[in-house]
């Protein structure tokens, strides 16, 4: 196999990217657990919460920092690999970066260093402050970073210039209230929310099948099953309004989860199990459920879902219009910033929108305007991105779904309601699901991403235009760089987290004493000379 | 909407060059320290005590102090698209070495305590040495060659290309005028650290940074003058042969670019930029004696201000260039004519005003908790909560 550029840094994109959210969602979930069970131990001021809060907080910082380490990549990522898509596109999806940064990494990153430190400089309440501020920082990063991942999947609030020639922002307000970014936004925190309750649920039922630190893992399973329950189904309600953007955003991505073919007459099934083939573009062996697909995508009975035929179809005329206005552009592009005749203007505006189609033809020729209509049909074909893995994809995160909300509601009972008793098999199905939710996590990123190719920013910018123009031996070498160096990151983060899992929390009572009473010494101090 | 037409796009583009100034220098003064106490570590420190004290001055707040180079990034992407475009691209390896040591930074500081074995201490010992020398060399050598230009050219679609063979493109990076720089900023962020040392450490540690600090600051102090008078002799400067459209749109193939003369005539042009120099000889002289005399405070706020003149001094003799082309100087990036849009730029612009005052409180009042010295009893009581 030929080793193809922009194939080589969609690889390392891809791994970068996943790499970095095995630990994103623990971060997002756990820091408000941790949180949570902070706030309960300043209310009732035991200890056992103490103990809780920091034994969940050391595995928090094991993962937190590789989170923030992997994220370094991300950051630089773009420029490096993706230099036309960063120019092109710069000006809008720089923005929510910049913002993230501002509003989000400062507050969590200076405050997490006073969470593990401060426990002896801070009072209680300054303490559990500091605690949310972290919790509140990773989750408005989370916001930022998906309103910009919103905009490649939605592109709203923008047009392009033809001057600089790259899209420039007209509405930033329609950028951050993009709908697809905000049902994003709730889906992927929750989803965060739901890995790390499942991961507090998995180790405390760990503890209680090996009888040690019952305490801590019994009222640790009653926190992760209330916090992950409304989770869980918050993020099954938020993929379902995905699901319900996607019908007017992204019409080709959810045709491919389908595996919808064809246009069905309204309203269309939904097929629960089959085996796409995307060469000869049909469902083999389907299992139909009528109606359930039209209700999710269109909520109506009577509004179409369009197939990948009809899509394709509707692909080659907007190419074809897109090279009207590719054909202006190029005009333009010659004036070397002379005054634009206005004709030339007109004729430019009134197909811009479809101008990235015409840059489909790119990977074929290099002025599109000279494209046969082999050439064209071959553009129109590669707007429909390959079936089988996105329908399984698909189907996998959202039984995994459904399964964490049994899960949580089985615990959420059992704790409630039954004295927190746990039936032994319940709890070994506890430590067998921990690596459910990164499972359903990852394949959630991959339907969103690998479906929305072959764009990098939906019906505006092809892949293939977007990589750096770097040469393949570059790309070798940081490939495998970061294989070896994230691999053994990985070894190292497991191997702590085990470590630490296995040693439970701090329990040496002397010396929890001893803390106690410097710390409420140390406090009284305090509050003696409020002057200091 | 209308509301960013209230301040003109050139006072955006100057605005947003010079916050592009303050993050880089924001940096170097809150970061740097850090770099500086990785790359000190092995040698402040002896004994495994000693290196976990002088780790444990910046373990609270090294966390923060990097976001300043995130939002470096992230800023850059949205202020400044094709300098964020071409540059990372650019050196694109480079870029690689100094992300694998970033990253190597914060698991060493995290992981190195949680387990008590000598080896794998030692181990996150050179990752922290890797992880601050490594970014404070190349960084300088990223600016030594920026200051020379950049083998690049844009096509007429603004796709940026960069030219030369894969070796020569990496290893012309090393040339000896950009070995120089990373000389000076290795050398002034060793500075850093070691005042940074000297305010938070007790002997020996203390003792041993003031002494590799005073001679790092007298290399810095040497190795800048030295680049200055290269920069004046034997580099090529960068100027546009018409007047500067500087309201136009963000395409830097509309104006000519001509390659020669020197860059020094910034300081004939605009003569009061000569404070930029005189601030960083000053801070650097001062921090030295400083170092010498056992000064603490005054020392650290010395060589923040020797840092912030020497790097306010590249970008202040280069204006408007951000990032020149030496294989095809209209390719140049200038101040105007790679910005982002207006409206992108004022609405960045409002958000950085609401933002940045509130992160600078909140970090100074994160420093006021934390303020005291680390000492040998806080690090060995208290092993269970500090690195």
């Amino acid at each position: 196999m030929e080793l193809d550029l922009v194939e080589l840094s969609r690889l390392q994109f891809a791994m970068t990217a996943m790499y970095h959210f095995l630990f994103v969602p623990l971060t997002l979930g756990l820091s408000i657990i941790v949180a949570i069970m902070e706030t309960v131990y300043v209310m009732t001021n035991r200890p056992i919460w103490r103990q809780m809060t920091k034994f969940w907080a050391t595995l928090f910082g094991i993962n937190f920092v590789l989170g923030v380490a992997t994220g370094i990549t991300m950051e630089f990522q773009f420029g490096m690999n993706w230099s036309y898509y960063s120019h092109y596109v710069g000006d809008i999806f720089g923005a929510p970066l910049a913002v993230e940064g501002l509003m989000a990494f400062f507050l969590e990153a200076t405050f997490v260093g006073l969470m593990f430190f401060g426990w002896d400089k801070l009072s209680n309440i300054g303490h559990l402050i500091v605690t949310w501020l972290v919790a509140i920082g990773s989750n408005f990063s989370a916001l930022w970073i998906l309103i910009a991942n919103g905009w490649m999947q939605n592109p709203v609030g923008a047009e392009f210039n033809p001057l600089s020639m790259r899209m420039e922002m007209t509405s930033f307000f329609d950028v951050v209230f993009n709908e697809v970014a905000q049902a994003k936004f709730v889906h992927t925190v929750s989803a965060g929310y739901v890995t790390a309750s499942v991961f507090v649920l998995g180790v405390s039922a760990w503890y209680l099948l090996k009888g040690r630190h019952l305490e801590l893992a019994r009222r640790s399973i009653a926190v992760a099953a209330s916090f992950g329950l409304m989770a869980a189904i918050s993020v099954v309600i938020l993929g379902d309004e995905s699901g319900y953007s996607a019908t007017h955003s992204q019409k080709m991505k959810l045709a491919a989860i389908e595996g919808m073919w064809h246009t069905e007459v309204a309203p269309a099934s939904f097929t629960v199990f089959g085996f796409p083939d995307d060469l000869a573009r049909e469902t083999h062996y389907a299992v139909h459920i009528p109606a359930v697909m039209g209700l999710i995508g269109t909520r109506s009975l009577t509004k179409e879902i369009p197939g990948i035929a009809e899509l394709v179809e509707n692909a080659e005329a907007r190419i074809r219009t897109g090279l009207i206005s590719y054909d202006a552009l190029m005009k333009i592009q010659a004036l070397k910033g002379a005054p634009i005749p206005e004709d030339l203007q007109a004729q430019f505006e009134a197909h811009s929108a479809d101008l990235g189609f015409a840059f489909l033809l790119k990977r074929y020729v290099d002025d599109p305007r000279e494209a046969t209509e082999h050439q064209i049909a071959l553009a129109s074909n590669d707007t429909v991105p390959t079936v089988w893995p996105l329908f399984w994809a698909f189907r996998i995160m959202v039984a995994l779904g459904f399964g964490f909300i049994g899960t949580m509601l089985y615990f959420f009972y059992r704790a409630s309601f039954r004295k927190m008793e746990f039936p032994r098999p319940a709890l070994r199905l506890a430590v067998i699901m921990i690596p459910a939710p990164w499972i359903a996590a990852e394949l959630g990123w991959f339907v969103a991403e690998f479906g929305r190719q072959p764009w990098t920013v939906d019906g505006i910018l092809p892949t293939a235009l977007s990589a750096s123009h770097l040469s393949i031996a570059d790309l070798l070498i940081t490939l495998a760089g970061f294989v070896t160096f994230y691999s053994v990151l990985f070894v190292i983060e497991m191997s702590l987290m085990v470590k630490y899992i296995r040693k439970g929390p701090y329990m040496d009572v002397e010396e929890t004493d001893a803390w106690t009473a410097a710390h409420t010494a140390r406090l009284s101090a305090d509050n003696a000379t409020p002057a200091e | 909407m209308i509301l960013h037409e209230l301040i003109d796009i050139e006072i955006l583009r100057v605005i947003w060059w010079a916050l592009l100034g303050v993050l880089l220098i924001g940096f170097a003064l809150t970061d740097g320290f850090d770099m500086g106490v990785g790359a000190l570590l092995p040698f402040v420190g002896k004994t495994d005590v000693e290196r976990r004290i002088a780790i444990n001055t910046i373990g609270p707040v090294w966390e923060g102090n990097q976001v300043w180079f995130i939002l470096g990034g992230g800023a850059i992407f949205a202020a400044w698209p094709p300098l964020y475009a071409v540059s990372f691209s650019g050196f694109y390896l480079a870029m690689f070495v100094v992300l694998a040591a970033l990253i190597l930074r914060p698991v060493g500081f995290k992981y190195r305590s949680k387990r008590d074995s000598q080896s794998w201490r030692n181990g996150w010992d050179w990752a922290l040495f890797i992880g601050g020398a490594v970014p404070a060399l190349i960084f300088g050598v990223a600016v030594g060659n920026v200051l020379q230009g950049v083998p690049f050219h844009l096509t007429d679609s603004l796709m940026p290309m960069y030219d030369g063979t894969f070796y020569g493109k990496f290893l012309g990076l090393l040339n000896p005028f950009a070995l120089l720089a990373g000389v000076v900023s290795l050398s002034m962020l060793l500075m850093h650290g070691a005042a940074w040392l000297s305010l938070k450490a007790e002997d020996p540690v203390k003792g041993r940074a003031t002494r590799i600090g005073t001679v790092a600051g007298i290399v810095a102090f040497a190795s800048y003058a030295l680049a200055g008078v290269w920069l004046a002799l034997g580099v090529d400067g960068y100027s546009f042969v018409n007047a500067a459209v500087t309201d136009g749109p963000a395409n830097p193939l509309h104006s000519e670019v001509f390659k020669g003369g020197s860059w020094m005539a910034a300081y004939g042009a605009r003569p009061w930029i000569i404070v930029a120099p005189i601030m960083g000889f000053a801070g650097i002289a001062m921090a030295v004696l400083g170092l010498r005399a056992g000064r603490e405070v005054s020392t650290l706020l010395w060589s923040k201000l020797g840092i912030t003149g020497i790097i306010s001094s590249v970008g202040l003799t280069m204006f408007p260039f951000i990032l020149p082309s030496s294989k095809d100087p209209n390719s140049s990036l200038t101040v105007w004519d790679s910005s982002s849009s207006h409206q992108t730029l004022f609405v960045m612009l409002v958000m950085t005003a609401i933002f940045m005052p509130l992160i600078l409180a909140y970090t100074a009042w994160v420093y006021k908790v934390l303020w005291g010295k680390v000492t040998e009893a806080d690090v060995t009581e208290n092993s269970h909560s500090v690195y």
